[in-house]
C-alpha cells in the first residue's frame, strides 16, 4: 500500500483515538488538533522516504507529542504541563515498543463533548469533530449552519473547555445514567431525528448516518449491556436498513407503508433485533428502546406481511410518557389514526399547540394525509401546501405534490 | 433580526415562468413555500423580480456614469426574487433558505434602518 493510503486509512481509523489519548493528557483540544494535523503532514513527507513504520499510530503520537512540547516551550504558558508531557512521552515510548496499543480514551472524549457545561447544540458537532475528525465545513452543511459560524462556535467551545478546566474524568457512578443519556442524545442528533424527511441520498445530513452508527457501535463497546445504548443502535440500524427502499429507480420517494420490504437490508434488521433483545434483558425501559421497538414492529412486516398499528400506538403511548417530543406526538397521531380512524388521529394533532408546529413539516404532512382521507378537501390542500413549503427534500416535495393532486 | 433571502434562478427557471407548459409547476413550487413562510409570521417583505434581461444597470466607471442593458454581473444564475424575514438568527434564516424551491439562495443580514 502507498504511504498516502496508509496515512488516509490511519487518519480515518485512528484519528479519534489519537486525539482522545493526547487530549486526555494535554487538555488543550485545539493545540492537540493542530499537533495531530502537523503529525499527519510530517508523515506525508517522511513515510514515502523512510517507509511506513511498523506502528503508524505510535509514530503519529510521538510526532504530535513532539509538536506539543515544542509549542509549550515556545509559548512558555504551560511550564507546569511539561512534566505531564514528558511522562506521556515515556508512556508513548513504552507503548511503541510493546504490542499493546495505546489506551482508547474515546469514551472519556464522548463524555467530555456532552458535559453539562457545554451548550447542548454544540455537543454533536464537537463529538463529530473530535471523535471522528470531521471538518467544520462538513458539519456546518449537515446542520445547515454558516461554515465560519460553525468554526467559531467549535473554537469557542474548545477554549471554554481549556479555560474552565472542564474535566476529562469519567463521571461518577450515580451521574452515569444522566451523562450517558446526553451522549446518546448527541449521537442521535447526528443521525438526524428527522431521518425520514432528510432521507434523500444527496442530503449532507444523510451522509452523517454512517458516522452516527459508528459512534453508536463505539459507545456499545464501552457499555455492552447498557439497555439504552443497545436501544439507540437498534433504532439507527432499523432506520438505516430501509434507506435503499425509500426511493424507487427514478428517485421518487416511497413512504414506509408502501415500501417493498424485499428491498430492506435484512441483515441490518436482524442485527437491530439482537440489540433490542439484549436491551430488553435489563428490564429497564427507556426512550431509545421504545423508539427502536416501534421501528421493530414496522420491520415485522418483512415476515408477517402486515403492520401491527395497535402495538405501535401503544409503544408511542409509552414513549410520550417518558419523552413527549413533537416527533412522538405526531407519530402517535399517525398510529392512532390507523387503528381508530382518521378522526381520532386529527383530534390528537389538533390538541398540539399550534405555535409549536408552525415550522414542523411532519405535522403538516400527516394532517394533509388525514384530512384527505376524511374528505376535508380544503383543509387537506392547506395542510399539504404547508408541508411542501416546509420540506427541504425535493423528492418529498414531489411526493406530497402527487398526494395533494389526488384530493 | 432581519435577514434577506436572495433566490437565484437559472435561465431554465426564468424560461419556465413564461412557458405555458411549465408555468403552473413553476408557480406551484413557490406558492407552497410562500404559504409556509407567511403562515409562520416571519415575513417582512417579499417580491419576485422580472427576468434579468429586463434589467437596466447603472454603473459608474471612474466617476463617469454609464447605463447598460441587462443584469450585473452576467452569470448563469440571476437574482429571481427576495424575501426579507424576521427570525432570531442566521441559523433559522438558513433553515428557511433550505426550504426554498430553487437551488441557490444567498442569505444576508439586513442593516439597521438609517436614521
Amino acid at each position: 500500500m502507498e504511504a498516502h493510503q496508509v496515512i488516509e486509512q490511519t487518519a480515518r481509523n485512528a484519528y479519534g483515538r489519537l486525539l482522545s489519548y493526547l487530549a486526555v493528557n494535554w487538555r488543550d483540544l485545539q493545540a492537540v488538533e493542530d499537533a495531530i494535523g502537523d503529525a499527519f503532514v510530517a508523515a506525508l513527507e517522511a513515510w514515502p522516504k523512510i517507509g511506513i513504520p511498523d506502528k503508524p499510530e505510535a509514530w503519529l503520537v510521538t510526532a504530535a507529542r513532539r509538536r506539543l512540547i515544542d509549542r509549550a516551550r515556545r509559548t512558555r504558558v504551560s511550564e507546569s504541563a511539561l512534566p505531564t508531557l514528558i511522562a506521556m512521552s515515556e508512556d508513548t515510548q513504552r507503548l511503541a515498543s510493546s504490542n499493546t496499543g495505546f489506551p482508547d480514551e474515546r469514551l472519556r472524549m464522548m463524555f467530555l463533548c456532552t458535559h453539562p457545561a457545554i451548550d447542548p447544540a454544540m455537543r454533536t458537532p464537537l463529538m463529530l469533530q473530535t471523535v471522528l475528525g470531521i471538518d467544520a465545513a462538513r458539519i456546518a452543511s449537515a446542520f445547515i449552519v454558516k461554515p465560519s459560524t460553525m468554526s467559531q462556535r467549535l473554537t469557542r467551545v474548545k477554549a471554554k473547555i481549556r479555560t474552565e478546566r472542564i474535566t476529562f474524568e469519567l463521571p461518577d457512578a450515580e451521574e452515569i445514567p444522566n451523562r450517558l443519556d446526553s451522549v446518546l442524545e448527541a449521537i442521535y442528533a447526528a443521525y438526524g431525528s428527522g431521518w425520514d424527511e432528510s432521507a434523500s441520498t444527496v442530503s449532507p445530513h444523510r451522509r452523517l448516518a454512517e458516522e452516527s452508527i459508528y459512534l453508536g457501535r463505539l459507545l456499545l463497546q464501552f457499555n455492552p449491556r447498557e439497555p439504552e445504548v443497545n436501544g439507540l443502535l437498534a433504532l439507527m440500524l432499523q432506520c438505516e436498513a430501509r434507506v435503499g427502499a425509500r426511493h424507487d429507480e427514478e428517485g421518487n420517494y416511497i413512504p414506509l407503508s408502501q415500501q417493498d420490504c424485499a428491498r430492506w437490508e435484512q441483515s441490518m434488521i436482524l442485527e437491530a433485533e439482537r440489540y433490542l433483545h439484549i436491551a430488553s434483558q435489563a428490564g429497564k425501559i427507556g426512550r431509545f428502546q421504545l423508539m427502536a421497538a416501534i421501528q421493530s414492529v414496522h420491520a415485522q412486516r418483512l415476515w408477517t406481511g402486515q403492520t401491527e398499528w395497535e402495538a405501535i400506538a401503544q409503544l408511542y403511548e409509552g414513549l410520550i410518557r417518558i419523552s413527549p417530543t413533537l416527533g412522538s406526538l405526531v407519530g402517535r397521531a399517525a398510529a392512532v389514526a390507523e387503528v381508530y380512524g382518521s378522526e381520532c388521529g386529527i383530534a390528537l394533532l389538533e390538541a398540539i399547540p399550534s405555535s409549536e408546529v408552525v415550522s414542523y413539516q411532519p405535522y403538516w404532512a400527516l394532517a394533509g394525509h388525514l384530512y384527505k382521507r376524511m374528505q376535508r378537501k380544503e383543509d387537506a390542500h392547506l395542510a399539504y401546501s404547508r408541508a411542501i413549503g416546509l420540506s427541504t427534500d425535493i423528492s418529498i416535495r414531489q411526493f406530497l405534490n402527487r398526494q395533494a393532486a389526488e384530493i | 433580526m432581519s435577514y434577506t433571502l436572495m433566490f437565484y434562478e437559472s435561465q431554465e427557471d426564468f424560461a419556465a415562468r413564461m412557458d405555458p407548459a411549465r408555468q403552473q409547476e413553476y408557480l406551484a413550487g413557490w406558492t407552497h413555500y410562500v404559504n409556509a413562510l407567511r403562515q409562520s409570521g416571519i415575513v417582512v417583505f417579499g417580491s419576485g423580480l422580472h427576468a434579468p434581461e429586463t434589467a437596466a444597470t447603472m454603473k459608474r466607471r471612474g466617476g463617469e456614469m454609464a447605463v447598460q442593458d441587462g443584469p450585473f454581473p452576467e452569470t448563469k444564475e440571476q437574482l429571481g426574487g427576495i424575501f426579507v424575514i424576521d427570525v432570531p438568527d442566521l441559523d433559522t434564516a438558513l433553515e428557511w433558505a433550505a426550504r426554498g424551491p430553487v437551488d441557490t439562495v444567498e442569505v444576508r443580514q439586513n442593516l439597521p434602518t438609517l436614521k
